[in-house]
């Protein structure tokens, strides 16, 4: 993107102004980078000591075997949360008010509670009751009822921006309410979704790293592990660099394919007659939903060929002529 | 109900750093939220890129390797000593911060590209087409999905009870660890989420009243 629409073509003077804006950002942001990266050097952050832990091979391996730990955890979540979010959805879009009131009830609860304090409660507080989890399970599950009905969310916005005659022809054609749900809404309100879908599984992943806290053996527990390291100087920020730097890959991976996702689907033919945003007049009303001049006009008879637009309208000709 | 009564000065510690930290961290994000979402629209390349690199990053990030860098790899760089709390409060505010930048930007594409068309065509500069035109008109479609932000960040006020800051989340181990106070480990925490369940329906509950006021007629 070059220009963009909010400005001009820039003048002279504007040249010139946006040279010193652009000399002020490249000051402040140095300066701040130098300043942090000074005292990197004044606390002796960049010696060879505290780096040299991560030239050993048993380190990397702890590291994949920590990754592994990670990605054990966000896998399992992952896919339970996406089948909690469709059983969620589904059951608060149930016609029954038996149904569908308890899984309101379910969803927002879960969605209110913090996450890291639902793996507190698996964690430190169902012990008390007899119940004893390990901290893989609590990560899992505290993940799973988070991600989970923020899913569900997601999913129920994505069948209630469907058209309303996609249920109503799927009930037309004699489908029962499982047909119609299996065959005609999810799969599309699962296309439209599949960008935020991905979207939350970074969540979900970035998520992992509160395991931390409740003592799972992942990915950070393991750089706080590392910077306890006295024999390499306490390599603290050497490892959060590394270990963050993981992270940022593995989410940047995700990201971009919920990007990817994004502009795919944007672009793809299957999802042309999706819900378009309505075109909306001047006055506020949507084009084409009655008005004075909207039986004369061809342009706003949406839905009909432009033969049967001039058929109707010779007709019109001939009765007035008549 | 022990719980509650037995440790009322800890209940009362712990909700008032909760929302010092949730307010320090919005003030933070706000301000933060709003140069960096400025900077992403500008017409001057490098704070663009400047601002996209940040959110994109910080975005990546989980929130615990944010508090990770703030509270346990400060005090490693040697600078005069700060409080675990303020710490907290930067880190939490630094993340938010991306969000609220995003918020912002998608709301200015809400707005129709005829409408800063027509403002340049009227002849105004860039300041003011933002602060007449398109701003005003963001706002409605901004204010919903900035609640929305303000309330992930209310929960993930928690997470600094991983890094000694003694808020709610924190509670659960200091009145476990002290002796002779009342509750076990299940019944601080059910009240804590109890807590969180009802701030959070208090800001959904502000939350639809602005939608209400500022919906866009259509």
């Amino acid at each position: 993107m070059s220009t963009s629409v909010l400005y001009d073509v820039p003048g002279p003077k504007a040249i010139a102004r946006n040279r010193i804006l652009a000399v002020v950002t490249v000051v402040v942001v140095l300066s701040i980078l130098g300043f942090i990266i000074y005292r990197f050097y004044l606390s002796g952050q960049f010696s060879a000591q505290k780096w040299g832990i991560f030239t050993y091979t048993t380190i990397w391996n702890q590291i994949f075997v920590a990754l592994g730990r990670t990605l054990a955890a966000f896998g399992l979540a992952a896919v339970l949360s996406i089948v909690l979010g469709f059983v969620l959805a589904i059951g608060r879009l149930s016609d029954h008010r038996a149904v569908r009131v308890p899984f309101t009830v379910v969803t927002e609860l879960f969605r209110a509670v913090p996450v890291l304090v639902m793996m507190m409660l698996l964690y430190y507080g169902l012990p008390s009751v007899g119940i004893k989890m390990s901290p893989y399970w609590a990560v899992v599950i505290g993940l799973v009822v988070y991600n989970g009905s923020v899913l569900a969310e997601a999913l129920r916005a994505g069948i209630e921006s469907l058209p309303k005659g996609q249920k109503e022809a799927g009930y037309a054609i004699g489908l029962r309410k499982n047909g119609v749900m299996r065959l005609i809404l999810l799969p599309q309100a699962v296309r439209n979704m599949l960008p935020v879908i991905v979207a939350q599984l970074v969540v979900t992943m970035k998520d992992t790293a509160l395991g931390f806290i409740i003592t799972y053996p992942e990915l950070l527990y393991l750089a706080k592990q590392l910077s306890s390291n006295v024999q390499f100087g306490r390599p603290l920020l050497q490892s959060a660099f590394v270990i963050g730097g993981i992270y940022i890959i593995m989410c940047l991976i995700l990201s971009g394919i919920a990007k990817w996702l994004e502009i795919r689907l944007r672009h793809s033919p299957k999802t042309k007659g999706q819900p378009q945003p309505v075109g909306v007049d001047f006055g506020g009303n949507p084009l084409g939903a009655g008005g004075v001049a909207t039986a004369a006009d061809p342009r706003q008879r949406q839905g009909e060929t432009l033969t049967e637009v001039i058929a109707t309208q010779r007709e019109d000709g001939k009765r007035q002529g008549h | 109900m022990d719980v509650i009564f037995g440790n009322l000065d800890l209940w009362g510690e712990a909700i008032t750093n909760t929302i010092l930290v949730f307010l320090g961290g919005g003030l933070i994000a706000l301000v933060l939220g709003i140069l960096v979402g400025a900077m992403r629209v500008s017409p001057v390349p490098i704070a663009r890129g400047v601002g996209t690199l940040y959110v994109n990053i910080v975005r990546n990030t989980p929130l615990t390797l944010v508090f990770f860098f703030f509270v346990l790899g400060y005090p490693a760089l040697g600078l005069p000593k700060v409080s675990f709390l303020l710490l907290g409060i930067l880190a939490i505010g630094i993340y938010t911060a991306t969000y609220v930048a995003e918020v912002l930007r998608a709301g200015i594409n809400t707005v129709p590209v005829g409408q800063a068309e027509a403002a340049r065509a009227i002849g105004l500069p860039f300041g003011q087409v933002m602060t007449l035109v398109v701003l005003p008109q963001a706002f409605r479609s901004v204010v919903p999905p900035m609640m929305s932000v303000f309330i992930a960040l209310l929960k993930n006020t928690t997470v600094a009870a991983g890094f000694s800051v003694a808020e709610l989340g924190a509670l659960r181990a200091t009145i476990n660890d002290a002796a002779g106070r009342p509750g076990n480990p299940l019944e601080v925490l059910l009240w804590v989420a109890l807590v969180f369940v009802i701030l959070v329906m208090i800001l959904s509950f502000i939350q639809n009243r602005l939608e209400k006021k500022w919906r866009i007629a259509r």
